[in-house]
């Protein structure tokens, strides 16, 4: 095997591979890339179309949340002006509660409400999901919860 | 006083490695390797002066108020030093004046350690500069709080206490790969010398890390209550990419080893999963990618992460497009050979990384121009598992090709065999689990790497019998121990990922539920104290074939954090995991609690599968010591482009 020839299918072999890297990451990314919404966003974009992906992020309305048959449980995420219907069936994370920044991502079912897989409180006391509090700054008039990025004196940093 | 004296050392070492840089880049020799001791020295001080202040909990430190508590066990209160940005940062520079230490220690004395040490020291100046600059740890308080804050209760975890010193061994430790690269490069040598010399820290350092990612999917697993162990966060991305360069590091490192070739590329490789840490540092320090793991959040230290990462990688492939070109080629090579099949072993490595890199970062860009797009686990699993499918398919054929030139039809029927047992293997765990046919190729090409590292092995001591086994070298050992586990992983991770239960319950006192055989009976809760948290603890007895067993997961609460926290039960059987949490108490029946029962086949294999890899990873590396012969004589080569030991003069690349 000469020097060129060499070259020449180890160029090629690269550029299979990359090229098929690129077809495989298209395609993976048409039908998995999930967009985040704020409540208002559903609104405003129509974004609740039947079995989309998506990532709904907000506070945990006060006085929304209603238990069902076993684990199932049905609460609303509001950012202040709009609200938006949430539907899950697990185990809610431990930081869960009313007034509690949380994102939760699933799909929409035929009614716009999201039936949630997974639902992601913030994982200790200082902090919330980032794109939770963005879309609550966004509202004006909103309830504004503690900053994210300033925290108390004296806060864990982690 | 302590942290005062901290803070100065701190200072020293800053001095130190500075004064290291420069002489190690200049005249080199006895004073570099000095100041590389002096530097580390300092670095160690300054780290033990943090340390102190946790355990005397001194709580006049601002990062001692606010990461540890008076009633924190001692185990956390010293991982409570690293537990945080600024203490980790610290531990950064600590691992990162060692790995010069270490080298000022065990390596030969010429030019090429000089320049290592004298590029270790710049890196290592650069992050102390960070460290005293934009996140002391050392600052104080006034007045100082009568307690702490106490540690998020999630991090208060054996396995979360040790994960980030092997994480930073890992990460950090491909600073001093890269330090000798370019080291090599402004020497323009990255010869069969310079791979022999830099392979121990490839491989010290990927090992490391595959240890440190181990550890912290292990915690995830059993701490985070959710069973999962992979999430394809960013900040795990962050950490897989250079494992997966570091991957294609240590198998490219044998070509330029063994036969002189590859030099450019591997010396490419070795700056680029350095590069590839200090963009991981960033994506969990600076906030911009929202993570579960959002350590310090601060997009101004983010801003100078970033500042680092573009001087030290400029820096690099700068002098790396300089020198690059006049390396040389080593001996051609039949695409059906080793180097062949090491070839392509990092071309599915490096696309790998890029696609791990460009889902990572996709929403980044998503932000730039205004939507905000997540990249989850159906990305990673589409466009990861077809390129390691396929890599792994071609791994035993690798093991079995010779150099320059192979001939594997002899071989033919020894693939068949293992080709054989790998479908059957494919077979059984069908017959188990019927639930996903994503279990049959998984399991098969599990076992195919198992089955193919095996018979390498046997290959190789078939002439001898088992006497010769004891004569095989350190590193043969090692690479058929990281292939079998590398092996035993996928089949791990094909069967728990597609196979794995998960079902929530509200269970009364009394009642039961059933899963995979198994009858879980509710006997109630009660209430226990621990050393710093108050539980709720539940009684689970769990029947399968008459035989019983009580599970008791808690839920706790923490005060001195204000935290509730999960804590699961798992019970280790054979066949996998039994893994129950304790979810919340339903309001409207007295009594009645959530409770999830889970069970994950096949688990231990992905952890010890990972082990493993760490394991063969290590042995790999002692083999070097014992037979640590220069190959050539690099000391009286002059400082000119790569002459080539097997073949001469080749044509330029």
């Amino acid at each position: 095997m000469r020097k060129r020839s060499q070259r020449l299918w180890l160029i090629g072999a690269a550029g299979l591979l990359v090229a098929s890297g690129v077809a495989l990451a298209a395609t993976a990314l048409k039908d998995t890339v999930a967009y985040f919404y704020s409540p208002s966003d559903l609104v405003e974009k129509n974004a609740a179309q039947v079995g989309r992906s998506a990532r709904v992020g907000g506070l945990v309305e006060a006085g929304s949340v209603r238990r069902g048959e076993g684990a199932a449980v049905e609460f609303r995420i509001t950012d202040g002006s709009h609200v938006a219907e949430v539907s899950f069936d697990g185990l809610l994370p431990d930081l869960f509660e009313e007034g509690q920044g949380i994102v939760a991502e699933g799909r929409f079912d035929g009614s716009g409400r999201l039936v949630a897989e997974r639902v992601l409180a913030k994982h200790d006391e200082n902090y919330m999901p980032k794109e939770v509090y963005e879309a609550l700054k966004d509202k004006a008039g909103a309830a504004t919860p503690a900053s994210y990025e300033t925290r108390p004196a004296g806060a864990p940093a982690t | 006083m302590i942290a005062e004296i901290g803070h100065l050392l701190a200072f020293l070492a800053l001095a130190s490695a500075l004064a290291q840089s420069l002489i190690g880049l200049t005249s080199g020799g006895e004073p570099a390797r000095r100041l590389a001791l002096v530097t580390s020295l300092t670095s160690i001080g300054a780290f033990g002066a943090l340390i102190v202040s946790f355990v005397t909990l001194d709580f006049s430190l601002a990062l001692v108020a606010g990461n540890s508590h008076s009633l924190k066990p001692m185990l956390y209160r010293v991982a409570g030093a690293w537990g945080n940005h600024e203490g980790s940062m610290l531990l950064w520079c600590v691992i990162m004046a060692g790995y010069g230490a270490a080298a000022a220690l065990t390596m030969r004395a010429d030019a090429l350690r000089d320049r290592a040490l004298g590029v270790q020291g710049l890196l290592t100046a650069a992050s102390l500069a960070y460290l005293v600059f934009a996140s002391s740890p050392f600052t104080r308080l006034d007045p100082a709080p009568l307690d702490g804050g106490g540690l998020n209760p999630l991090l208060q975890d054996p396995a979360l206490a040790l994960h980030p010193p092997f994480l930073y061994l890992g990460y950090v430790g491909f600073s001093f790969v890269f330090s000798i690269a370019a080291a090599g490069l402004i020497l323009g040598r990255i010869d069969r010398d310079w791979a022999r010399r830099t392979r121990p820290w490839a491989l010290a350092a990927w090992s490391f890390l595959s240890v440190g990612i181990s550890l912290g999917a292990i915690w995830a697993y059993y701490e985070l209550g959710w069973g999962g162990w992979w999430f394809w966060d960013p900040v795990e991305n962050a950490s897989f990419m250079p494992w997966l360069v570091g991957a294609a590091l240590v198998h490219s490192l044998i070509v330029t080893q063994k036969r002189g070739g590859m030099s450019a590329w591997t010396a490419f490789l070795a700056v680029l999963a350095f590069c590839l840490s200090i963009l991981g540092a960033f994506l969990v320090r600076s906030g911009v990618l929202t993570s579960v793991h959002a350590f310090a959040v601060d997009p101004e230290r983010g801003l100078l992460l970033l500042a680092g990462l573009a001087a030290a990688g400029g820096g690099a492939f700068t002098l790396y497009a300089w020198r690059a070109p006049k390396l040389l080629a080593g001996p051609e090579f039949d695409p059906v050979s080793r180097e062949g099949a090491l070839v392509l072993n990092n071309l599915f490595l490096s696309v790998a990384a890029a696609l791990v890199l460009f889902g990572t970062v996709l929403p980044l860009f998503g932000q730039a121009v205004g939507a905000s797009m997540s990249i989850g686990e159906p990305y990673f699993q589409l466009t990861l598992a077809p390129m390691m499918g396929i890599l792994f398919l071609f791994l035993p054929f690798a093991q079995a090709a010779t150099w320059r030139r192979a001939e594997l039809a002899p071989m033919l029927p020894r693939f068949a065999v293992a080709g054989a047992l790998s479908l059957l293997a494919a077979g059984v765990a069908f017959g188990f689990y019927r639930q996903s046919p994503w279990i049959l190729p998984g399991v098969a090409i599990g076992a195919w790497v198992v089955a193919g590292a095996l018979m390498d092995l046997s290959r190789r001591i078939s002439p001898g019998g088992w006497v010769r086994a004891l004569g095989l070298s350190a590193s043969v050992w090692g690479m058929t121990i990281a292939h079998v586990g590398l092996g035993l992983f996928v089949v791990g991770a094909a069967v728990e990922t597609a196979a794995r239960r998960d079902q929530t319950f509200v269970l009364s006192p009394g009642e039961s539920a059933e899963m995979r055989g198994r009858t879980f009976r509710f006997e109630g809760v009660r209430e226990i104290e621990g050393a710093n948290y108050y539980a709720t603890e539940a009684q689970i007895v769990v029947t399968r074939g008459g035989v019983e067993e009580v599970m008791t997961p808690q839920k706790r609460f923490y005060p001195a954090a204000g935290t509730p926290t999960t804590e699961v039960a798992i019970r280790k059987t054979l066949g996998g995991d039994v893994y129950v949490a304790l979810g919340d108490q339903v309001r409207e029946t007295p009594g009645a609690w959530r409770v999830r029962l889970s069970h994950h086949p096949l688990i231990d294999w992905v952890f010890g599968g990972a082990i493993l890899i760490a394991l063969g990873g290590f042995l790999s590396l002692v083999s070097r010591r014992r037979r640590d012969v220069p190959v050539s004589a690099p000391e009286a080569a002059p400082a000119s482009p790569v002459t080539d030991v097997q073949s001469g003069a080749e044509a330029p690349a």
